[in-house]
């Protein structure tokens, strides 16, 4: 075995009418492989899924050192906050508290107070969750910053091809058939119902607008983002009074998080229903194989 | 698909994206890495691309938005030391802070000592401007002090020197909760020339109208409004100027610097 399967299970899932017999192959004879993924896109697509990772892991470190949102220019611990996460001790035990609005939740474990190495500790996101896994803002700050970078360069490159190859209008864009489609890619998500045959060869609608709208809220992070520097807010303080003040933009970089770590949950539920192993292997060698029309 | 193994899948997914960033530190080895002398040097470059590329977009003097007398905080929140303590700090605050003087030596043609009384004399700039804390908060005050610039041009400035380094009355103790290098320390800052000569960096004597009060830095603190809270240096006795941070503090450029956090403060 080994390198001679290998080999042979890969020409069979490139061209289906390929000789190799046994009962896997035979399954696989009248299957379609196509090429899905340019070198390009699984490349970016890697490079993003770790930088978000790390991004999210950070933000939420940082997050920690002032566990409080506001909205406008200001916000201190005298101004009033929109969501506060926090400590508090009461008839002898302490509880982790999540304060959003005029609403309270109980979060003890997770949220406010939690476990950090066996031993309970007041923190606002809890050990296991944040990068560092220890509170240390100064740190936090550093890969942060480092992999912001790292998401703006791969992000220009990912966007630059997109457009000049024609990916964006071709495989993103949805037409105008597509957007006619909604209510009923709408329906067949609901039933978890997934293109077949030719249908999968394409991105259905509701893939074009995920993705397209995830493009444009890692642009509103890069945005919101670079609205939180002071040193950008000189350079360009109509960036700030657009976003309603530095608070309001520190809230709405929060606010866009949590919006791309809801976009990645439902795109791994996503990938496991239509099949893992399928979807992963197209974006690791490019190769996928159309579901047929009646799986 | 039955309905069974679609909802295990759905339910995985979620589940697993949760495990997945859950543990993800130790998964990646992040924070083996972050205390790693490889990791620093990586994030230096980082750092550096972002001084230069703000400094690039700075490089017209982009004044810090300034704000109106209604958008004041109505609490300033006090941060870091509130009160230097100590006899000789004590003993100043007593009488007013009447013979406290700034220093201004290091690379300069003319060393010289003012005191606060003369401060108040020389022309004034008065603006009111957030403050960002590297931990997140803004507040918002009204400053009114000595433009940095006209001190340092009356002084000369040498050719060859890069920095202008606040040494402070207070010492600090760190952030024990927070990691990193604690131990307690003398407070000091530094910033380069660009951000010296900026016309809304002051030697600022009063806030939001009074005499500067001691929690907010007493009698002279830095305003410095393109950077982080970090770098307003409380308590302010001398400004040196210097053409290397090496031999001050641990030679990271600041107090919060030695512990960890990035020299350059304007992200």
């Amino acid at each position: 075995m080994g390198a001679k399967a290998s080999a042979a299970t890969r020409s069979a899932l490139v061209n289906p009418t390929s000789g190799v017999t046994g009962p896997r192959s035979k399954r696989r004879q009248n299957r379609e492989v196509i090429y899905r993924h340019t070198v390009l896109v699984r490349l970016t697509h890697w490079v993003n899924a770790l930088t978000i990772f790390l991004m999210v892991g950070t933000g939420l470190n940082i997050f920690n050192a002032h566990p409080r949102l506001y909205w406008g220019a200001r916000g201190d611990e005298y101004d009033h906050p929109l969501l506060s996460v926090y400590a508090q001790s009461a008839h002898g035990a302490v509880r982790g508290v999540t304060q959003l609005g005029a609403l309270t939740f109980d979060t003890t474990g997770v949220a406010g107070w939690s476990k950090e190495a066996g031993e309970w500790t007041a923190r606002a996101w809890p050990a296991w969750i944040t990068i560092p896994s220890f509170q240390d803002l100064a740190d936090a700050r550093h890969w942060h910053f480092l992999f912001a970078w790292v998401l703006v360069a791969n992000g220009m490159i990912y966007l630059a091809w997109s457009l000049a190859s024609g990916h964006a209008r071709r495989d993103l864009w949805p037409t105008r058939a597509d957007l006619k489609a909604i209510p009923r890619s709408i329906l067949d998500h609901l039933r978890l119902r997934h293109p077949t045959g030719e249908a999968a060869k394409r991105y259905n609608v509701l893939q074009r607008l995920a993705y397209l709208g995830v493009i444009a809220l890692i642009g509103g992070m890069l945005v919101t983002g670079l609205a939180l520097s002071p040193g950008i807010d000189a350079f360009a303080p109509w960036l700030i009074d657009l976003l309603g003040g530095r608070q309001s933009a520190r809230t709405l970089h929060f606010v866009f998080a949590s919006m791309v770590v809801l976009f990645v949950a439902v795109h791994l539920a996503e990938v496991v229903l239509a099949g893992p192993f399928n979807e992963v292997r197209s974006m690791l060698t490019g190769h996928y194989a159309v579901p047929k029309e009646h799986d | 698909m039955s309905p069974v193994s679609r909802r295990t899948a759905l339910f995985g997914a979620l589940t697993g994206s949760g495990v997945l960033l859950g543990g993800c530190a130790r998964i990646f080895g992040a924070d083996q890495l972050t205390g790693s002398e490889a990791f620093r040097r990586v994030s230096d470059v980082a750092q550096s691309w972002t001084l230069h590329t703000q400094r690039f977009l700075l490089s017209d003097g982009a004044m810090a938005k300034e704000y109106r007398l209604s958008d004041l905080s109505p609490v300033f929140k006090a941060n870091g030391t509130i009160n230097p303590g100590g006899d000789d700090y004590a003993r100043a605050a007593a009488d007013a802070f009447a013979n406290w003087t700034l220093r201004i030596d290091g690379m300069v043609a003319r060393p010289m000592s003012l005191s606060l009384a003369e401060l108040r004399r020389l022309p004034s700039r008065t603006q009111i401007t957030r403050h960002d804390c590297v931990e997140g908060w803004s507040a918002i005050g009204q400053w009114t002090g000595v433009p940095l610039g006209l001190l340092l041009k009356a002084a000369g400035v040498a050719p060859g020197a890069k920095y202008a380094v606040f040494h402070c009355a207070d010492d600090l103790d760190g952030e024990p909760d927070k990691g990193g290098q604690q131990a307690p320390g003398r407070y000091y800052e530094s910033i380069g020339l660009v951000d010296a000569f900026h016309p809304q960096t002051i030697i600022a004597y009063a806030m939001n109208g009074r005499p500067l009060d001691i929690a907010h830095g007493a009698p002279l603190r830095l305003r410095v409004e393109r950077l982080l809270g970090y770098k307003h240096a409380k308590y302010v006795q001398r400004v040196q100027l210097t053409d290397t941070l090496a031999g001050i503090g641990a030679g990271r450029g600041g107090y919060w610097e030695d512990r960890g956090y990035d020299w350059y403060a304007g992200i």
